[in-house]
């Protein structure tokens, strides 16, 4: 479903701030694959997804997406492919625009915009029992700005308008990271429960290590622009943390290893 | 006293033509968050292209058109110089509003005033606003539905509703969403650059349409009638949201909010006139009246609210 073949990123190339954030990246997730993305603070996660998704172009590699080749493609392009979850709650919805017309602009990703009501009568009940799904009472608030929201909210309303329009593929990048520890565990059995349920093939970054067992069929680690561990199947059910831990020692050939994770 | 109230129904009248400006500068400022100068060019490009085209005889509904599409033409440059080639928005309107001055003069001839021959009576019948239907329509010189307010106010309405339906179709929606989190509306597939572009056509081609009104008003178009506009479009955004942002929340009263403003802009500006300030002093008022409205809300937010967050790490 996602092919991912040598991809290197420099940002600031040239300057005293040049930044090899991806060195040679290779990855291939198939149908239905639920990878977590482990690593360290600056390890490559954030712009691995950025790549994908096409926050900018790549300097070098391929990326394609359910056969196609998106590696040229621009990031409003390549989102009808995707369903993206941020770490920052701000910047996966429209603030100053209401729920319902949010979830309107999701369920037209990848379709032209043309001179049709942006909000047809008819979606309003769909949009109103996805939201009654979410246990949140959001779906009493329809004509809400999204402004007013909590993080938690924005963000579980955000898994709901990535997943709105099935994607091939749903990138969550650290998405409960910036919520208090109730919010996450709730925001975090709704990505299960949609991810389940839609059968999407999805990559998820956490910083805790326990989650990424716990959660999908896959694992990977990158460190310092690689990615130093893949582990799948069975082997992965049986992780633990401090094999983990262990694991990557081993790779990266540091002692470090502990405080650089477990404090990212 | 009086001088103010005889001065009244041209203030408004100059109130809701500028306020079709204001309507443009409203889509840039508020609906895609950009501080759009081009206006200050294109408003005279308006009125140069309608003053040309009605006084070689073109019909005034074609003139108008024409001034419309100029207008876009100019916000098509800002928009591609800002899309295309990467300049900061900011930097695009200055650039573009700079280089409308010359075209500007081309257009008229490179005269820096042309007059519209409105003591003929045929012609001035022509128009379809003009400062003598002010006082005519009421003598009884020319019938009452002629008086500007009646008539921009019915041009407003019009244009109101279509832009209320606009921002009501998928395109529309898309423009709001680019405006209100760019992050989002990519990740839902938008083409963000399109819809600035496309939003910098539409306001501008309105700020022309207000320029040709206002060169019928005057019955003139003059190289310098553009200067300032964006303060004064700002001004009617403003002072339309402070009056009226707790009690309009429909997007169409809001944009009436606009107008509103406008009017209240010029008729405070006749207040100011008739108690007898040197009118060279009113462009300092107005950039003082302005700092002062777009500074309340961070002042507000310092010393009498809790600070709102906003933003936050991009690609964190
Ligand atoms: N847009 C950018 N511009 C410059 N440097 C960046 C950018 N995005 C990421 N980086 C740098 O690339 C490295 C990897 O960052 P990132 O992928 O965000 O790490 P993480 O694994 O914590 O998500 C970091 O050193 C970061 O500073
Ligand atoms: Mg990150």
């Amino acid at each position: 479903m996602l092919e991912i073949k040598e991809i290197w990123k420099t940002f600031n190339a040239g300057t005293v701030n040049e930044k090899q954030a991806l060195r040679g990246v290779s990855l291939t997730l198939n149908e239905g694959d639920f990878c977590t993305v482990i690593g360290g603070n600056g390890a490559g996660k954030s712009t691995m997804l950025n790549a994908v998704a096409g926050t900018w172009a790549v300097d070098q590699g391929t990326i394609s997406i359910g056969g196609t080749d998106v590696t040229h493609l621009p990031e409003h392009k390549r989102a009808a492919f995707i369903g993206r979850v941020f770490q920052d709650p701000m910047m996966g919805t429209a603030p100053t625009m209401q729920i319902i017309e949010n979830l309107a602009l999701a369920a037209r990703r990848g379709q032209r915009r043309g001179l049709r009501w942006g909000l047809a009568k008819a979606e309003k009940d769909r949009y109103q029992e996805l939201l009654s799904g979410l246990g949140l009472g959001l779906e009493d608030r329809l004509t809400s700005k999204v402004g007013l929201l909590s993080g938690g909210q924005r963000q579980a309303l955000t898994l709901l308008m990535a997943s709105l329009k099935k994607p091939k593929l749903l990138l969550l990048d650290e998405h409960t990271a910036a919520l208090d520890p109730k919010t996450a565990a709730k925001v975090l059995e709704l990505s299960d429960k949609i991810v389940a349920e839609n059968h999407l093939t999805t990559m998820m970054v956490t910083h805790n290590m326990k989650d990424a067992i716990q959660h999908g069929n896959r694992l990977i680690m990158m460190y310092d622009g690689r990615i130093v561990i893949d582990v799948s199947g069975e082997e992965k059910k049986k992780l633990t943390v401090p094999q983990l831990l262990e694991l990557f020692s081993k790779v990266s050939g540091s002692d470090e290893a502990d405080d650089k994770l477990l404090l990212s | 006293m009086t001088v103010f109230l005889n001065a009244l129904p041209g203030a408004v009248s100059q109130g809701l033509v500028w306020g079709i400006m204001a309507i443009g500068v409203y889509l840039t400022y508020k609906i895609l968050d950009i501080a759009d100068l081009t206006v200050d060019g294109s408003f005279c490009t308006g009125g140069a292209v309608f003053v040309m085209l009605f006084a070689g005889g073109a019909n005034v509904w074609t003139a108008m058109l024409a001034a419309l599409l100029a207008g876009m033409l100019a916000g098509l440059v800002s928009g591609l110089l800002n899309a295309a080639c990467g300049i900061p928005a900011i930097l695009c309107g200055i650039l573009t509003q700079l280089g409308l001055y010359s075209v500007n003069m081309a257009i008229m001839d490179f005269k820096a005033s042309v007059a519209i021959n409105v003591t003929q009576a045929d012609t001035l019948e022509k128009l379809l606003v003009s400062l003598r239907f002010v006082q005519g329509s009421v003598k009884g010189d020319f019938p009452l539905w002629r008086h500007p307010i009646l008539v921009v106010g019915l041009f407003t309405a019009c244009l109101i509703g279509v832009l209320y339906a606009f921002f009501g179709t998928e395109l529309g929606s898309a423009l709001r969403a680019t405006g209100s989190n760019g992050n989002m509306a990519r990740a839902q597939g938008i083409n963000t650059d399109f819809c600035k572009v496309l939003g910098l056509m539409l306001s501008n081609g309105l700020v022309a349409l207000s320029g040709a009104l206002l060169c019928q008003y005057n019955g003139a178009n003059e190289i310098n009638v553009g200067r300032g506009a964006i303060v004064i479009g700002l001004a009617a955004v403003i002072i339309g949201d402070v009056l009226f942002s707790k009690l309009f929340r429909n997007f169409a009263l809001k944009l009436l909010a606009v107008v509103i403003g406008a009017i209240i802009y010029y008729i405070v500006l006749q207040a100011v006139l008739a108690m007898g300030l040197n009118p060279n002093y009113l462009k300092l008022l107005s950039a003082l009246v302005v700092a002062v409205f777009l500074s309340l809300p961070y002042w507000k937010g310092r010393y009498f609210a809790k600070p709102v967050k906003r933003g936050g790490a991009a690609n964190a």
